[in-house]
């Protein structure tokens, strides 16, 4: 085996070896242990499934799930596999039934993941079927347990895994308690496939350096700068991570003369619809971009009233796709809810300022592959221990994500930073 | 309102043309005064979601899209080949026509795939004895979109 605890070059993961980005063998490792391992993945919002029998489809790595309400009201969550001969139980994305029955045998499951019925069990005419013996009840859909935040549901396959609360830790689970403090209501779904590793996304959201570099956006336009006050702020274990920042914290000369030595324009174009960046606040704090990503593929995010949920899905060790669920409140006057469409227009694949992330990922992927012996630098913000940074010219969060990906796939080194 | 179908095709024609040719400023000459531009994917359509992919429901905020494109933004580095089908007339109010698309993407390799597919939904208007487009609503089959979308479909 390739790939163990000595493939690090450095104990504070400042530096990340290519490999980890490319070989199959670690692909394969990182679906048992950490997608189905001791960790809450986001799987979706109550609000999707309002009635019994409302159904979804989505998944926790390559797994795919179904989550339902149950007749009592109940969220349930399942593994979306036939306990018979491992077909797709649910083949469509959404819709409502009173049963999941499998096309291909028709085993037929109850909304509470119990095998209900099975044809010719008795076989026809006292042949065939099968032995009196077979037990029913040991053979429903895969159980995932779940839990809710706020009408946003967790689901986890490890059922030692800890309480989600305990997971998230008090910082991410304010986050996700403060976006769903009122009851939500989907505005739609994007959805986009990017050829490339999946880790290095899980790594872009939480870099706060390339923000305001790669989106030139941001800054030609005024909507955000790292001159603003703002940082990076994770949990106990550094798994997961908050990049936050306040509107109206710094000013457009001290902004123009700290990004004197980046070639990028910085003259400030005014749009012609200024309302495009205009943060209404909607809060009693001054966050106008907060990106909270909960460890390995869950992302929540708010970029001045667009609101939005990011599940990276892998799709083999080359491919991922992001499904990202856009959001607002169910009270929110149509005003404020044409304001959160016009605002969509932010982020996405077609994102004014988040379109580039989809090349930069790509190519990085690319030019990475032929070498996996050398490594990239993560030493923005310093290297060493890792922690939480009042400041936005850093990539700290980086190495967070790679120690407790490092602790699950068991190659974590002796003497390593965590 | 009749309208000459041979206009209609003109405008479909010059509309992938300018694309192609990365005509952008050219391009926005096609659209009306007071104009409207929106990608949707379809999954979203069919289940009466508001979300776009691009929501531009003014002429200046596709104005602003244009110059995003040409002043910040930075994308995968290739060229567009639109094919846009016959034009059905769909009646209503107005001018009214759905014509299916599709747009290959090449890069600067030469190698060419299918980037998107879908139909577009226009309502056209006549301004001055020129057909312009009012209101285009591009329905995206091809929702799970390959990298990201940059110049308009």
């Amino acid at each position: 085996m390739i790939v163990s605890d000595k493939i690090w070059p450095a104990l504070d993961y400042s530096r990340v070896p290519f490999r980890l980005y490319h070989d199959p063998e670690v692909y394969e490792r990182e679906q048992r242990q950490i997608f189905a391992g001791p960790v809450w993945n986001y799987l979706g919002l109550e609000a999707e499934i309002p009635n019994p029998g409302d159904f979804r489809a989505t998944c926790i790595g390559e797994m795919p799930i179904i989550f339902n309400r149950d007749p009592a009201g109940a969220v349930r969550a399942f593994v979306n596999r036939c306990a018979h001969r491992g077909a797709l139980v649910r083949r469509e994305l959404a819709g409502n039934a009173r049963e999941h029955i499998c096309i291909y045998h028709q085993w037929c499951y109850g909304l509470d993941g119990r095998l209900t019925a099975i044809p010719f069990r008795r076989g026809i005419r006292g042949q065939g079927g099968l032995d009196p013996s077979f037990d029913m009840a040991a053979h429903g859909l895969r159980w995932v347990r779940v839990d809710t935040i706020g009408g946003a549901i967790f689901g986890t396959l490890a059922p030692d895994a800890e309480p989600l609360a305990d997971f998230l830790g008090p910082p991410i689970l304010d986050q996700i308690e403060r976006l769903f403090a009122r009851p939500v209501q989907v505005l739609g779904y994007n959805r986009q496939r990017i050829r490339a590793n999946w880790k290095l996304y899980a790594e872009n959201t939480r870099d706060n350096y390339h923000a305001s570099l790669l989106h030139e956006f941001l800054l030609t336009f005024g909507l955000d700068r790292s001159t603003q006050k703002g940082g990076v702020r994770m949990d106990r274990r550094h798994r997961h991570n908050i990049t936050w920042a306040e509107a109206d914290s710094d000013s457009p000369d001290f902004a123009r003369e700290a990004y004197s030595n980046a070639r990028i324009r910085n003259d400030y174009l005014s749009l012609q619809e200024p309302d495009l960046v205009a943060f209404r606040r909607e809060r009693d704090d001054s966050l106008n971009l907060v990106v909270t990503s909960v460890f390995p593929s869950s992302v929540f995010v708010q970029i001045s009233n667009s609101l939005a949920i990011r599940q990276i899905r892998p799709r083999g060790v080359d491919e991922f796709e992001v499904f990202q669920t856009m959001f607002g409140y169910a009270d929110d006057p149509p005003e404020m809810t044409h304001h959160r469409l016009r605002q969509a227009n932010l982020v996405g694949p077609a994102g004014l300022v988040s379109m580039e992330d989809g090349e930069a990922i790509e190519i990085a992927h690319r030019a990475t592959k032929p070498d996996p012996d050398r490594a990239s630098i993560i030493e923005l913000g310093g290297a060493g221990v890792i922690s939480d940074r009042d400041y936005r010219v850093t990539d700290v969060p980086l190495r967070g994500f790679w120690s407790y990906y490092a602790e699950l796939l068991g190659i974590e080194p002796a003497g390593a930073v965590r | 309102m009749t309208v000459d179908r041979a206009l209609i095709h003109d405008l479909l024609a010059e509309y992938g043309a300018l694309l192609d040719a990365a005509r952008y400023e050219e391009w926005l000459g096609l659209f009306a005064g007071e104009c409207r531009y929106s990608i949707v994917p379809r999954d979203n359509h069919e289940r009466g979601m508001p979300a776009g992919l691009i929501f531009c429901d003014s002429r200046a905020m596709l104005e602003d899209r244009i110059m995003a494109l040409r002043e910040a933004n930075k994308y995968n580095i290739h060229s567009d080949r639109h094919l846009i089908g016959l034009p059905r007339l769909t009646g209503g109010d107005g001018i009214a026509i759905e014509a299916p698309f599709a747009v290959f993407q090449t890069d600067q390799e030469g190698a060419s795939h299918l980037f998107a597919t879908g139909i577009y939904r226009d309502r056209l208007t006549m301004a001055a004895g020129c057909l312009k487009i009012r209101d285009k609503l591009i329905i995206l089959d091809t929702f799970a979109v390959p990298t990201l979308l940059a110049t308009p479909l």
